[in-house]
């Protein structure tokens, strides 16, 4: 889904919704499609795995990815928006 | 529990310890409080070490495994310097040399050895302890005492020309004593060295300039007036001064403290399989001190094992655990010399295959042991390249090149890879994913001891696999040889601890049908994401029709039948079965792939037809406008059947290959199995649509028959098909091959692809049951088959009706 003209990723689990950026800084792996197992969801290209609560790689230090709250309001998805920031580490070419 | 139960450990050497590590790992410490009793009064080290400690290679302080701090964190209370003196079994106490009672209700017995002095007059003072200058080589103390004494020492006689005389030897010399190994045996290392081993192995000793008596026996030690050693006197009257001996004849189990208990004694403590005390329920002996169907085992890794069981065993969490037996492989730890023996060091039996080559000059002896067609032995002096794949043979009983010379070299092979030690820290080890062997080097350094956790953490070896054996050789040599036993690597997926076998049959009886609810009912948390589709896949062979689907588990590409390309977009392959198309198809293909504006279109090493660059929303579109099934291009699944023209217009044809490979794709399409499956037929021995190098391969010749190939390969991996059998009809091409594929998804382990599978099971086991049917197993593999396929349905069908709101989304 698009918010703010960034396309992000959203995830609904066993234990709540998360959101991220969409795209996955290794290799711009589509995250969404991504298997979310133990809180993580693993990138369909080159299985880098990140935190859906803290956007942190468990496989390559040098990746991070942002990560957005989510609530949901009468049956509607609601993500904060304003906090946008973008991750802490850049993107590898 | 309340209460925990008291479990007390007598010992706390590299049996106890370990055993109290894995205890823990099992959740032993909500089970039991912990106390553990250890003669030294320090914690627990690496005893293997000590060789290296001797020559200068490490220090004292660098080899211990568990600091007290680590009884500490791990609530476990250590009394070291404390020894055990009684047992009483009956009142379930013991007496500790403080004076202080402690009872318990389940015991371990891991008392170990101590180095045995032969009855040599003059070697022990009356009092029963080592004369002044003589030395055991046991411990910490003895091998701070042995540098202590040496500097002010000049010679050294070591009595026994074993593994540790060799170690203690070399240790010495590198300490500036000139060294001299007496052995009474015909050959150094006789326990794993034949007689031309023995030979090679004691001039490459000499060229290190350690003097080596053999067949030498000691009649008596000559003592100083001051009460120290002067020397050696052998049963020829010779003499040889020096002021040092150490005493490396062997050692012997500390029994006494079990035997005054009452338990069996034999050589060591009699254990049952579970490793427990013959007919005690609570008391459990683990290492040096136990004797296990007749062995007692003096290294580490057989103590590793039955470690394992032990603790499975006590913490309850495998009530089953049962220790077999290991097989013992030795390294000598001798710089500047290579020598790794394993298993038999002679062949016994007449038919025993005994192959040898011997370079003296060089000093490089090699032999190995083969008995039906298993390796059971071998030994490698001078030249260790094969070490690696040697051991993993021995170990896991895998089937041997036909070739047997090849076990010793490299044959054709382009020129043999440098070793390890050679490689650059900047040396890429792994192509797919770019790691280096400085990289997985600076990974062991942290602490990682398996394939798996190397993996995890480098991603090494995780792209196609084809590197593995690399990384490994990379693991031993990072890890000095100190691997840890990953017993995760026997199970279907890490997170569910249970071989594959089992894990079928527990999923049939609880009747679990999705996979969410097999890891509720078994497993842990699912820590790999790779865990899911390896259960999707499991189930949906064990339950066919009745599989509960959870779109989640599953890779993206099963979720929307497409595989996943660089940019997002996917690839679609319509199925071709047998590569034969029709001119209507190729106007179809071609219209699509201009209305959805497609950048590439791809013959497919498969001969298939390949659409690149489709838009996930578009797929549905795509297949209706297709009209054609899903070639299944994208899962771990029966993929397609290569075929050659076939007899309908080659010249050379013996065998209609077109028509039998279309039968066969039809028959078997999309079927789920542990990898990918490429099949090939052939219609004639020139072998044009590859058979030989396939999954399954057929191959007609003279007399309208078929030889089935199994376990090819041609990517990532070369290997030649094994010939299976060769059939009369097609149709029993058609149950043979339907068969193999069965055992193959039952049996294979989850990415397992057949080339390995071949290697792993051997080609007569897998004949006995596909082609023979020595089990009597054929006919159900044969009904399992059948109800899968029967639950066969096009995915592309999906396109029509979306299984949820956002599959294409």
């Amino acid at each position: 889904m698009e918010v703010d003209g960034r396309q992000l990723a959203v995830f609904r689990t066993r234990q709540g919704w998360y959101a991220i950026d969409q795209s996955c800084p290794h290799r711009g792996g589509p995250l969404a499609d991504g298997i979310v197992a133990d809180g993580c969801v693993t990138c369909p290209l080159h299985d880098r795995r990140f935190d859906l609560t803290t956007g942190r790689c468990g496989n390559d230090d040098e990746l991070r990815v942002a990560t957005y709250r989510v609530e949901i309001r009468e049956d509607l998805v609601w993500v904060e928006a304003s906090g946008l920031r973008r991750p802490r580490c850049p993107a590898r070419a | 529990m309340s209460e925990r139960d008291k479990l007390v450990v007598i010992g706390n050497g590299m049996a106890g310890a370990r055993t109290v590590e894995e205890i823990l790992e099992r959740g032993g410490r909500d089970i039991f409080e912990i106390t553990v009793f250890g003669d030294e009064p320090h914690g627990n080290y690496n005893r293997i070490s000590l060789s290296n400690v001797l020559a200068g290679l490490e220090e004292p302080g660098a080899i211990f495994l568990n600091p007290l701090d680590w009884y500490e964190e791990n609530a476990v209370t250590l009394h070291a310097g404390v020894r055990v003196t009684r047992i009483d079994r009956f009142a379930r106490e013991v007496t500790a040399d403080d004076g202080t009672l402690h009872r318990y209700d389940k015991l371990i017995i891991a008392t170990g050895s101590r180095s045995f002095f032969p009855p040599i007059p003059g070697l022990l003072e009356d009092d029963g302890r080592p004369r002044r200058g003589v030395f055991g080589f046991r411990n910490i103390a003895d091998t701070e005492q042995m540098l202590d004494w040496a500097r002010g020492a000049t010679r050294v006689a070591v009595i026994g020309g074993g593994l540790l005389g060799l170690e203690a030897a070399r240790g010495l010399l590198e300490r500036g004593l000139e060294a001299h190994i007496v052995h009474r045996g015909s050959r150094l290392m006789n326990m794993q060295l034949d007689g031309q081993a023995g030979a090679i192995l004691r001039r490459g000793v000499e060229d290190l300039g350690i003097h080596v008596h053999i067949g030498t026996s000691t009649a008596r030690v000559l003592v100083a007036d001051n009460g120290r050693v002067a020397g050696l006197q052998f049963g020829d009257d010779s003499k040889l001064e020096c002021d040092m001996v150490v005493a490396t004849a062997g050692i012997r189990p500390n029994v006494e403290l079990a035997a005054r208990a009452g338990l069996t004694v034999e050589r060591a403590i009699v254990v049952d399989d579970a490793m427990r005390a013959q007919d005690e329920d609570d008391i459990y002996v683990v290492g040096e001190c136990a004797q296990h169907r007749g062995q007692v085992y003096g290294l580490v890794a057989p103590l590793w094992e039955q470690a394992v069981v032990l603790a499975a065993h006590l913490t309850g969490a495998d009530p089953k655990a049962a220790y077999h037996g290991s097989k013992v492989a030795t390294k000598l730890k001798v710089s500047g010399i290579d020598l790794a023996t394993m298993g038999l060091v002679e062949p016994e039996h007449d038919d025993d295959e005994f192959i040898q080559y011997a370079e003296p000059k060089r000093r490089v002896y090699t032999a190995v042991i083969v008995r039906d067609g298993k390796l059971v032995g071998a030994t490698l002096l001078g030249d260790v390249s094969k070490v690696s794949f040697l051991m993993q043979a021995f170990d896991r009983g895998m089937v041997l090149p036909e070739e047997r010379r090849s076990l010793l070299f490299d044959l054709g092979a382009p020129a043999a890879a440098a070793s390890v030690d050679e490689l650059g820290d900047d040396a890429q080890v792994c192509n797919c994913n770019g790691v280096t062997k400085g990289a997985i080097r600076a990974c062991v350094d942290g602490g990682a001891r398996t394939l798996r956790a190397v993996m995890a953490a480098t991603r090494a070896g995780s792209g196609c696999g084809s590197c593995k054996g690399q990384v490994l050789e990379v693991l031993e040599w990072a890890a000095g040889g100190q691997l840890e036993q990953d017993p995760v690597a026997d199970y279907y997926v890490p997170s569910i601890p249970l071989p594959k076998a089992e894990l079928m049959s527990i999923v049939r009886a609880q009747g679990l049908r999705s996979v969410s609810a097999v890891i509720a009912a078994l497993g842990t948390e699912t820590g790999d994401a790779k865990a899911k589709p390896a259960l999707v896949s499991l189930l949906k062979m064990v339950w066919g029709r009745e599989y509960e689907d959870e779109r989640d588990a599953r890779f993206i590409n099963d979720r929307v039948h497409a595989n996943i390309q660089k940019d997002g977009t996917f690839s679609v392959v319509p199925r071709i079965a047998g590569g034969v198309t029709t001119s209507a198809q190729l106007r179809r293909l071609a219209d699509v792939a201009d209305r959805y504006d497609l950048p590439m279109i791809k013959i497919t090493g498969g001969q298939r037809i390949d659409l690149l660059g489709v838009r996930k929303r578009d797929l549905p579109a795509v297949w209706r406008e297709l009209d054609m099934p899903s070639g299944h291009a994208y899962g771990k699944s029966f993929r397609t059947v290569k075929t050659c023209v076939g007899s309908d217009f080659c010249r050379f044809g013996l065998g209609d290959s077109t028509a039998l490979g279309i039968r066969i794709e039809e028959r078997f399409a999309g079927l789920e199995s542990p990898a990918k499956l490429k099949l090939g037929v052939a219609g004639c021995p020139r072998n044009c649509s590859e058979a030989m190098v396939k999954d399954v391969g057929l191959v007609a010749v003279e007399g309208a028959r078929w030889e089935i190939y199994v376990g090819g390969a041609a990517g990532a991996h070369v290997r030649k098909g094994d010939l299976l059998c060769t059939v009369d009809t097609a149709d029993e091409a058609v149950l043979r091959v339907g068969r193999f594929i069965q055992y193959y998804r039952e049996t294979a382990r989850w990415l397992e692809r057949t080339y390995a599978f071949m290697d792993r099971i051997g080609l007569d086991a897998v004949r006995a049951v596909v082609v023979e049917d020595r089990d009597g197993d054929g006919e159900r593999l044969d009904a399992a088959l059948e109800h899968s396929l029967a639950a066969y349905q096009d995915p592309w069908l999906e396109g029509r009706q979306p299984v949820t709101a956002n599959q294409f989304t």
